[in-house]
């Protein structure tokens, strides 16, 4: 395979379709007609970032029900003429956005586009319906308050963002949940549902103005007067002191480990070399030096890996480990010890060299299925990364230096200010 | 477009398939060894998991901290997976990298080192796995389910094998188990992407074919003797949510019920995805997500077909309502099950199964892994023509058919029932 074949695989503004309607919708397009399928996916802004603390996991209550029904179609109907194709269509919260992805054969896209739009615009949260996914979403919660990983995970947020939104869990608590009103849902969707901040994005059997040509006729005439928008962030107080916490459920024969810190925002410049630095720190190969220690040389976990997770605010770059209760001490221990020498010792030039090559060659991969290019056009909208984004890519890899990746490190990584959540026995 | 395979077998017996598909600068290379936790005892349980664990750890050629990175290095995407039936690595790379994939997996055919220091830290890793499993409730009823369904045949242990084996088994065990099932003539070499068929056969030969046919690894023959009635059992444990699973003992997946099963299985909880890389869809209008969740008394179902070598189960997983017993669940499945042994379903609803199941293939076809997947899966318990087959197979089935095997499969006798009862935070 010659260059510039490969670089015909990576989408760029030659096949990349955009355009915007008058209402504001932003579609992203582009053909893959290689399978006779199409994925439909895009986000919106009505987030969990707007649910006031009383009544937290609205947002999310919302995103659930608006396929319970709408003004033309029942909860069975819609997904009858769902699942009768072998179509999916499904909505999900996050902080600042909510999202929807669904896919289809090629020749049910109408469809997808006809119930995307009915379950945005016109919901009509059904009594009865909205008790038996209550019962459902409280379930979820009980289940959640068993799960070591998500408690640990709920906990570590609780730390790193004391005082702040992004300490919230997005699917609330069982005593929000039980007291959401029908009302909270129709007001909240009222006030912050519209076609402003929505980014759709098709990618598969389809000619991309054919696709552009159904988004319109689907969404094109949405109209909201007044749709409201999400409050500023407020600034985030960065820890002054590592802080533990260890959330007890009994019984359970793991602990789960997250060890972490502030890491940058998407936009920030430090993002690339944070993420190459992250990979070296806890990903490349068997999940990089953190696994080498933890799970490779010490034996004390199935998995043991760094991650960063970088968004419209301030983001957070976490250590999680599955360990034996015993032996969280322990694993805490090696795991410190890690990142103090990352901030120490920066990376070396070969675990550089290495990363790049990971991460430029593993691009065409993250970009074979539909589902994976729809995010990557999503990625590029979300973030006004270009569209030529993946095309440069690979000199946006290459640019960063050791000295950049031990800076940035230092930058957001103090070992003496950490968050450290534990959950388990 | 026409994608080419190809078939064929080595004069050491490895099976090779090979599908050109240009669609992408990518390959997806896949070697599956016919091994198993059906092939292990007691006392060696989770033994064929833990050779898999033990091929990333290096040969002389690909020292362990070589071998993951050099994959990583070139952008590969690998992995593993043991299951019940079979063992399975792939690399999925950049075409012009697959080369380095062909040399590390002809090498760990047969040169893996089972250092005895990797196998004592690797012994650890493993059970720190098997404690992450037990932290899940299904996990916990699951293992009781499926040692209760089958007294004799190896399908009675979890993959991930008896804490009291893993804390046994030796590197000899281990060495010994790999010897007898890493040969030639007991593997598929299964390749999908973007490669010319004559250079990469030439390619795989030259690396494969040296390696010579082991004897041929010998099997457990413990036949599961027919079950005389039901049996229910509990499992308990933290936690306020109840669980119910319900299995009925289903055929082999090249037994020709397996597509009548499959369409009842689409018709009664939502088509089970077949495919390994690609999501399923949701199955809110299937019989039992009717007669339970809209009923609310349960909050979720799931039903699940696997394809195996040997009789298996078809597992009705129910999370059940806060407000509800698990018996109030258990007597609405058995309503909906005698619907399906008495009632004749509509050609339609064959038909709606049919075209989820087209809907799946599409959807799995998008991605290379999964295509090479398909490939030696298929040929791990029927053949290639099995899957090339399977939508014409499920187009063939009447409404005959699916009353016979409701009746056939689903009798109360045969099935095992579990519930998961929560202690709520009682000691």
């Amino acid at each position: 395979m010659n260059m510039a074949g490969y670089n015909l695989a990576l989408p760029g503004p030659d096949d990349i379709y955009r355009e915007v309607l008058p209402n504001g919708i932003v579609i992203l397009t582009r053909s893959n007609f290689n399978s006779p399928s199409v994925v439909m996916s895009g986000y919106f802004s009505a987030g969990a970032l707007l649910d006031p603390n009383e009544k937290l996991g609205l947002a999310d209550f919302v995103t659930s029900a608006l396929m319970r029904g709408t003004k033309k179609r029942s909860f069975d109907k819609i997904y009858n003429e769902l699942e009768a194709v072998g179509a999916s269509l499904g909505f999900s919260s996050g902080v600042h956005k909510s999202g929807f992805s669904g896919r289809s054969l090629a020749e049910d896209l109408l469809l997808l586009l006809n119930l995307l739009s009915e379950a945005l615009m016109t919901p009509t949260f059904p009594k009865a319906e909205m008790e038996k996914l209550r019962a459902q979403l409280l379930t979820g919660l009980a289940i959640r308050a068993q799960d070591t990983s998500d408690m640990a995970s709920m906990v570590f947020d609780q730390i790193l963002f004391k005082g702040h939104p992004y300490s919230r869990p997005e699917d609330g608590y069982p005593e929000t949940i039980q007291n959401l009103t029908r009302w909270d849902l129709v007001k909240f969707h009222r006030e912050y549902y519209g076609p402003l901040g929505l980014v759709i994005a098709i990618v598969g059997a389809v000619k991309p103005e054919e696709a552009a040509r159904q988004v319109k006729r689907a969404l094109g005439g949405w109209q909201v007067k007044g749709q409201k928008e999400a409050p500023e962030l407020p600034a985030l107080k960065p820890l002054k002191k590592t802080v533990s916490k260890h959330h007890r459920i009994a019984g359970k024969s793991q602990s789960d480990l997250i060890i972490g810190t502030n890491g940058p925002m998407r936009r920030d410049p430090e993002f690339m070399s944070a993420s190459i630095g992250n990979n070296i720190l806890g990903q490349f190969g068997m999940m990089g030096r953190i696994g080498d220690v933890v799970r490779e040389k010490s034996g004390l976990a199935y998995y043991a890996y760094s991650s960063l997770s970088a968004g419209i605010g301030p983001g957070s770059w976490e250590v999680n480990a599955g360990v034996n209760p015993q032996n969280v001490k322990k694993a805490s221990g090696l795991i410190v010890d890690e990142l103090k020498r990352f901030v120490q010792e920066g990376v070396t030039a070969d675990e550089l060299a290495d990363t790049k090559a990971n991460f430029i060659g593993r691009l065409p991969l993250s970009l074979e299925s539909n589902g994976g290019v729809a995010n990557a056009l999503l990625n590029i909208e979300r973030h006004n990364l270009g569209l030529d984004y993946y095309q440069r890519y690979e000199g946006l890899v290459n640019e960063v230096r050791q000295e950049d990746v031990l800076n940035t490190a230092r930058k957001f990584i103090d070992p003496d200010k950490l968050a450290i959540a534990v959950a388990g026995p | 477009m026409m994608d080419t395979l190809t078939q064929t077998t080595l004069s050491n017996g490895l099976k090779v398939l090979l599908k050109e598909i240009h669609t992408a600068p990518i390959i997806s290379s896949w070697v599956w060894y016919r091994v198993g936790s059906r092939d292990e005892v007691q006392g060696r349980t989770g033994i064929s998991h833990w050779v898999e664990h033990m091929q990333f750890k290096g040969t002389d050629q690909f020292p362990a901290n070589v071998l993951d990175k050099s994959i990583s290095r070139e952008g590969g995407s690998w992995n593993a997976f043991t299951y019940i039936d079979w063992t399975a690595y792939f690399e999925t790379m950049p075409a012009d990298k697959i080369d380095l994939a062909l040399r590390l997996e002809s090498d760990r055919m047969v040169n893996s080192r089972f250092d005895t220091n990797e196998v004592a830290s690797e012994r650890t890793v493993i059970i720190s796995e098997r404690e992450g499993n037990e932290n899940e409730p299904l996990f916990r009823l699951g293992e009781v389910l499926q040692q209760t369904a089958f007294r004799i045949h190896p399908y009675h242990h979890e993959v991930i094998g008896d804490m009291a084996d893993l804390r046994v088994i030796t590197r000899e065990d281990l060495y010994d188990h790999y010897n007898a099932f890493y040969v030639p003539n007991n593997a598929v070499m299964a390749v999908a992407g973007d490669f010319d068929t004559k250079t990469m056969l030439a390619r795989i030969k030259e690396l494969f074919e040296p390696i010579p046919a082991g004897s041929e690894p010998a099997r457990l023959a413990r036949e599961e003797p027919p079950q005389n009635g039901e049996i229910r059992l509990s499992v308990e444990g933290p936690g306020e949510t109840t669980y119910v699973q319900v299995c009925y003992r289903f055929p082999n997946a090249a037994h020709p019920d397996f597509f009548p099963l499959s369409v009842l299985d689409s018709l009664l909880a939502g088509p089970s995805n077949l495919n390994m890389f690609s999501g399923g869809i949701s199955n809110k209008t299937s019989r039992l997500y009717r007669a339970l969740v809209d009923k609310e008394l349960a909050v979720s179902v799931q039903g699940g077909a696997q394809a195996t070598i040997d009789p298996f189960l078809y597992t009705i997983s129910m999370t059940i309502h806060p407000k509800r017993k698990p018996e109030e669940a258990l007597a609405a499945l058995d309503r909906e099950i005698k619907r399906a042994k008495e009632e004749k379903v509509l050609k339609e609803e064959i038909n709606r199964a049919i075209k989820q199941a087209r809907a799946l293939f599409a959807y799995g076809s998008e991605n290379i892994t999964n295509q090479g997947f398909w490939l030696g899966y298929s040929e791990m318990f029927a053949d290639y023509n099995w899957f090339q087959t399977y939508l014409d197979k499920l187009s063939a089935v009447t409404v005959k058919d699916i009353r016979r095997v409701a009746n056939e499969y689903f009798g109360p006798q045969s099935r095992v029932v579990g519930t998961y009862a929560p202690t709520n935070g009682r000691p």
